[in-house]
């Protein structure tokens, strides 16, 4: 770990980032954003947003839970919890008893409710409140590390997965005709996406999670034309936002999630307007 | 392409029937769609056609058997189908290229990462069998519904298979983009060793196109070569009034 302070101090000798905690933040954005930002061009094509909201959502309950049941580490409950809450929505999904969006809503509502119920007994939630906006400059190494294997798991599950799901989101039928098992595709997507959420989330915060999962895709999409500028420009973006969130967060003394999403916010608005000379 | 070129394989349906939420919505149904033919299906909103599409698709479960034979009635392994289904309802706005969505079919390399030259080839190539090389760069939101089913006709012939199975679509595609296509499924049926089933929901070009027709109302009612099924009493009850009418 040394070494790679040594190295970020080599190459980018700014005040800012002197103290550790701000590289282990930087180091974070740097693992953290570009999955959210891959994963967030499908979540947006497959117009998910409303369910990866709901993930970020169940968190609450998920930490509650693990309360409950003694799980010591609440990043376990999260996401043996966020898991489970992919699978069990999708499988509803497709069950087909009403819409998508009243299921995802009724799931959310509910996980909600539960987690504040559990987690404000005897009064305690306060403690809790930093979930609501989580927390960036509270990354340890040990963070960095498990980041960093989600990084290269997640990428990897992703390039192997990427192709089916977009002939999925264009036509399932089509989809399997060929060979390719949707509904796992979609259901492992979901869990994919679960994940990500989840290692997020104490960071950036339950409120904000979303919006860093589908503000940058949904920019990139405004100005990308192929699959593959859509994962750069989304990428790109939330790269972007991330960093310039954290130094602005440092200077302004304020939340990082906030001011990360908003920087996520402003290239959305550019990119709205460079749309109609980009795509037409 | 395979080296044999046949006029007596087919595809063999015998007693299909599959049963819905307690009511059967295809009954025993027994035909033969053979290579080198365009077999054509019709039949009425509601006659099973789509039902009998998935069934040939393995969506859904069906009680009888469907086998790929030779001329002696000998099975050939698994049936390849080539699907061109009836709706590309996507999401006009996603970007995507063509050539992104011919290559997530070709390869495993992921789309995002780029698509390779000869991948690229491979789509041209594809393309190039329904006249639609020039679309390769195209947003696929950007195409027109003909465009988009001749798209999706180079996609089900790549690889070849052994039964190209058409659901035309019922609007979103003018009169005009229709007869192109049709006449490029024409075309292919003549040198390919290729079984083709056209579903069709207008019959305008059916009586023009088709080599064989099968009138479908949960079950076959007639089947045989365009004039005899059109003259028929099963044909003229069912469209009485309706389509014959338009003709």
């Amino acid at each position: 770990m040394n070494a790679v302070y040594a190295f970020l101090d080599a190459v980018l000798p700014l005040e800012a980032l002197q103290f550790s905690f701000m590289k282990n933040a930087f180091l974070a954005i740097l693992l953290l954003t570009p999955l959210l930002g891959l994963l967030g061009t499908m979540a947006v094509n497959q117009q998910m947003a409303f369910f990866s909201d709901a993930l970020g959502h169940s968190a609450l309950t998920g930490i509650g839970l693990g309360i409950i049941l003694g799980i010591e580490n609440d990043l376990v409950s999260m996401l043996i919890f966020g898991i489970l809450w992919a699978v069990l929505i999708s499988l509803i999904k497709h069950a087909g008893f009403s819409s998508a969006d009243t299921v995802i809503s009724v799931f959310s509502s509910t996980s909600v409710a539960l987690g504040l119920l559990i987690l404000s007994r005897g009064g305690g939630f306060a403690k809790y409140s930093s979930l609501l906006i989580g927390d960036i400059l509270a990354v340890t190494p040990a963070d960095i590390l498990y980041l960093l294997i989600a990084l290269v798991a997640g990428v990897g599950i992703w390039a192997v997965m990427y192709n089916g799901l977009l002939l999925t989101s264009i036509n399932s039928s089509l989809a399997r005709s060929r060979g390719v098992k949707t509904r796992l595709y979609e259901m492992a997507f979901s869990v994919l996406v679960a994940v990500a959420v989840m290692l997020a989330i104490r960071w950036v915060g339950v409120m904000l999670i979303n919006a860093l999962l589908i503000l940058p895709a949904a920019s990139a999409r405004n100005i990308a034309k192929t699959s593959r500028a859509h994962a750069v420009f989304s990428v790109l973006f939330a790269l972007v936002s991330g960093i310039a969130g954290l130094f602005s967060s440092f200077w302004w003394n304020t939340s990082a999630g906030a001011a990360i999403i908003l920087y996520a916010a402003a290239i959305y608005v550019i990119t709205l307007i460079l749309r109609r000379f980009v795509r037409g | 392409m395979r080296p044999h070129r046949c006029e007596l394989c087919h595809i063999d349906l015998k007693h299909v029937s599959v049963t819905r939420g307690g009511q059967e919505v295809l009954q025993d149904i027994n035909m033969h769609i053979h290579c080198g033919q365009l077999t054509v299906l019709i039949g009425q909103n509601g006659a099973g056609k789509t039902t009998l599409v998935r069934a040939l698709l393995g969506e859904i479960p069906y009680t009888g058997t469907i086998r790929h034979e030779d001329g002696h009635g000998r099975v050939l392994g698994h049936l390849r189908i080539g699907y061109v289904p009836q709706h590309l309802a996507f999401d006009r706005d996603m970007p995507v290229t063509v050539q992104d969505f011919l290559a997530s079919a070709f390869t495993r390399r992921p789309v995002w990462t780029g698509v390779s030259k000869s991948t690229r080839e491979k789509a041209i190539q594809a393309l190039s069998q329904v006249n639609a090389e020039d679309l390769i760069d195209r947003p696929l939101g950007r195409c027109s519904g003909g465009e988009l089913q001749r798209i999706q006709l180079a996609l089900a012939l790549t690889p070849e298979p052994d039964l190209l199975l058409l659901d035309e679509p019922v609007s979103g595609v003018d009169q005009n983009g229709l007869k192109v296509f049709l006449d490029t499924v024409r075309a292919l049926r003549g040198g390919r060793h290729l079984a083709i089933l056209l579903v069709s929901h207008d019959l305008q070009f059916v009586r023009e196109y088709a080599d064989h027709v099968v009138l479908l109302d949960r079950t076959v009612l007639v089947q045989g070569a365009p004039d005899p099924v059109f003259s028929s009493d099963a044909f003229a009850q069912i469209f009485t009034g309706t389509e014959v009418a338009a003709q």
